[in-house]
């Protein structure tokens, strides 16, 4: 024993400190809280969120591009070249081009777009029943593409065959019936075609006309930037929440009328919710049509109506699609009513 | 004469210059847009705080990208980056988000470039991240003294009952030992294999993994005959390879610590009472497999205290690293260096053994060498268990 350099009684020296420490941890987990029980009780405590930023997407009054297309679509009609023909028939002619372009989507966001005359949606085609429509449509495109009209005309103006990169087609048939239509690319794959931005409102005013307005014109959106089948961004008229920071001005008591449709790709359904009032909702923009009194409508893909509303009080209006979900991926806005 | 040997070293250097002038400027022929950006943005560490969420971000791809909106958990966030919103090739950027995130919950960020490129960064249980407060420090420190420091003290406090073993009986442990430490070489390779994957590409994680066991491998293996050269020793002294030994655990535990403190910090596992101990089972193994090669010599009560700490202490280290700065690039590292060190103990103690049955002309690899070397590679193993989430 005496000739060991370390005895027992150093080794036992040396190692309490490790059976200290192995009993002390016991007591360990109850100081730090690191057990799941100690954490569950902490919940409580720390889930106080109050200085929290609950707000998103605010502050930003910058008109960018894709800002600036999503307004401008949004009062904008295209009432296309008219003269009238020998028989007294209105023709309207439109030019119609189908070109590749990038769209800002959001803030700061490119989208390698399909589109019709250079916007997502594209314009929105106004007539009025009973008008003969040309529309000169030209694929400037990198693929076929085609315009295929909702409405009632003969089966060769379908929009069903697809008409090449370079190539011209005219597109000729009387505007009826009337009420809001939609007009997009009907070439395979549709979903591709529709969702890359490939079409718009078509407006078929009736012969007497609507009671004079403020009218909207708002498409319903999406985008998939990664191509997965899910839209990261969602939209009216192609830039997400652009009237959340530049709410749409209206004078109260003013009758409001919005040309509304849904275009939106891979979700199901869309919706328009108005906060702090109520509005009448003419489905496929027919009077005739049993019409709702109601703060939320919604509509599957290439589902259309018209929406009438008044303002009674002054103040800001929220409006947003009544699905958490895509109201918070862009798709919100405000009325501002003075 | 001179001067021409010099110039024929320099022609082959200056014509890659001019080749690569060339391309530079004419392109090389081969050039085809990418059918999509090529944008690399990594998001290194997710930081949650009171407020919400900081991102450590980092650009590996080939040109400069714009961050231009974040989404968290399908709603579009407001968001700041830090210095600009535009990272250069290899900047590193911090991205703020204030989010109402709630205790426990899963939570997912996308960071979207101007192209529309996604990265995705998850959240499996979002708690806030330990602050960097002395009281945090000292508990992480811990950790890293119950999971290091305890079980190897504990391990070596069973010098005493080796002692009395006979030398068969001793070489015995010591295939215990290389039996231990073979599953510490692989568990460690395979660590920073995980680590390394997780750092940026470019980077090649796994690739320092390798060279770093590799290179220190061979390093200690010269290190060591230089050593024996110099003393003009036969074989390494016992005590040498306790230290490597030591050393090579200490990186080993450096690593249990980071990973302990990375997933605790991610509030991905939450370190209780059983892991400790498991941890201390497991580790307990590593004290004996330093104590064996003592039992032939008569060490001092400082050497064992030495050895404990540089094998036990880098536990305390790892915990702090992973919970307060981890970089995944360095774990590897870190990682890759422990295997190597193990192994040149595995390759020394294995030489000793064969050199000292061969002189006593027996097999090296008798029924109690190969129970041992199996009794090793079993009890951590099973102790592993413990530990394993």
């Amino acid at each position: 024993m005496s000739e060991r350099n370390v005895s027992r009684r150093d080794i036992l020296k040396m190692g309490s400190a490790g059976v200290i420490g192995l009993a002390g941890s016991y007591f360990l987990n109850s100081i730090t809280g690191l057990t799941p029980a100690a954490s569950a009780a902490t919940i409580g405590k720390k889930n106080n969120h109050h200085h929290m930023n609950h707000t998103n997407n605010s502050g930003d009054f910058s008109k960018s591009e894709g800002y600036l297309m999503a307004e401008k679509l949004l009062t904008t009609f295209d009432y296309g070249k008219v003269s009238t023909l020998p028989n007294g028939q209105t023709l309207r002619e439109y030019d119609v081009i189908a070109i590749d372009k990038e769209i800002e989507i959001a803030k700061g966001i490119k989208f390698p777009g399909w589109t019709y005359n250079g916007t997502i949606p594209g314009p929105t085609f106004r007539c009025t029943e009973g008008d003969l429509l040309r529309f000169h449509f030209i694929n400037g495109g990198s693929h076929p593409h085609s315009i295929h009209f909702h409405g009632i005309h003969p089966p060769e103006m379908d929009g069903l065959d697809p008409i090449y990169p370079g190539e011209k087609f005219t597109y000729e048939f009387e505007a009826k019936p009337y009420g809001l239509q939609i007009y997009h690319c009907h070439v395979l794959p549709l979903a591709r075609h529709i969702h890359k931005g490939l079409y718009g409102n078509f407006i078929i005013d009736p012969k007497k006309p609507r009671e004079p307005a403020l009218e909207l014109n708002m498409v319903m959106n999406g985008f998939d930037l990664d191509l997965d089948g899910e839209n990261e961004f969602y939209t009216v008229n192609g830039f997400a929440n652009a009237f959340m920071n530049h709410p749409i001005k209206i004078k109260k008591d003013q009758l409001v009328r919005i040309y509304l449709s849904n275009l939106t790709e891979f979700d199901l359904l869309n919706s328009f919710h108005l906060h702090a009032n109520y509005f009448t909702y003419y489905p496929t923009g027919r009077n005739d049509n049993p019409s709702q009194f109601t703060d939320t409508i919604m509509q599957c893909q290439g589902e259309r109506g018209i929406i009438e509303v008044t303002f009674p009080y002054k103040g800001k209006y929220m409006f947003h699609a009544h699905v958490s979900e895509f109201a918070e991926l862009g798709w919100m806005g405000f009325f501002e009513v003075e | 004469m001179k001067v021409k040997w010099l110039i024929s070293g320099l022609i082959p250097l200056l014509l890659l210059v001019a080749v690569v002038a060339w391309v530079m400027i004419n392109g090389a022929g081969v050039e085809k847009d990418p059918a999509a950006p090529i944008e690399v943005l990594n998001i290194e560490r997710i930081k949650i705080t009171d407020n919400g969420f900081e991102l450590s971000i980092s650009n590996t791809g080939p040109e400069s990208i714009k961050l231009s909106q974040v989404i968290v958990d399908d709603s579009i966030w407001n968001f700041s980056v830090t210095p600009s919103e535009t990272l250069k090739r290899f900047e590193e950027g911090i991205v703020t988000i204030n989010y109402p995130w709630v205790q426990g919950d899963p939570h997912a960020i996308k960071l979207i470039t101007e192209n529309g490129i996604i990265t995705e960064g998850n959240i499996e249980a979002a708690s806030l991240t330990p602050e960097n407060s002395l009281s945090n420090f000292l508990n992480y420190g811990f950790i890293g003294f119950y999971v290091g420091v305890v079980p190897i003290t504990l391990g070596l406090l069973w010098y005493p009952f080796m002692k009395r073993f006979s030398r068969k009986w001793i070489n015995s442990i010591l295939s215990l030992t290389v039996g231990l430490l073979l599953f510490l070489f692989i568990g460690t390779l395979a660590d920073g294999f995980e680590i390394g994957a997780e750092a940026p590409t470019v980077l090649q994680g796994n690739m320092v993994v390798i060279l770093g066991a590799l290179l220190t491998f061979v390093f200690l293996i010269g290190f060591d005959q230089y050593q024996q050269k110099k003393q003009a020793k036969r074989a390494s002294s016992p005590f040498n390879i306790a230290l490597l030994m030591a050393v090579g655990i200490g990186l080993h535990n450096f690593g249990e610590g980071l990973a302990i403190g990375t997933s605790f910090s991610l509030g991905e596992a939450a370190l209780g009472t059983f892991l400790i101990i498991g941890f201390t089972l497991h580790n307990i193994t590593e004290g004996i497999g330093i104590a064996a090669p003592l039992l032939k010599i008569k060490p001092r009560i400082r050497d064992f205290v030495l050895l404990g700490i540089i094998a036990g202490a880098p536990a305390i280290l790892g915990t702090w690293f992973g919970g307060f700065i981890f970089s995944p690039i360095f774990g590897a590292l870190c990682l890759g260096i422990g295997a190597g060190a193990i192994l040149q103990v595995i390759y020394v103690i294995t030489k000793m053994l064969i050199d000292e049955h061969k002189k006593h002309l027996e097999p090296a690899v008798s029924w109690l060498n190969l129970s041992g070397f199996t009794i090793g590679l079993i009890i951590m193993y099973l102790t592993a268990f413990f530990v394993k989430y």
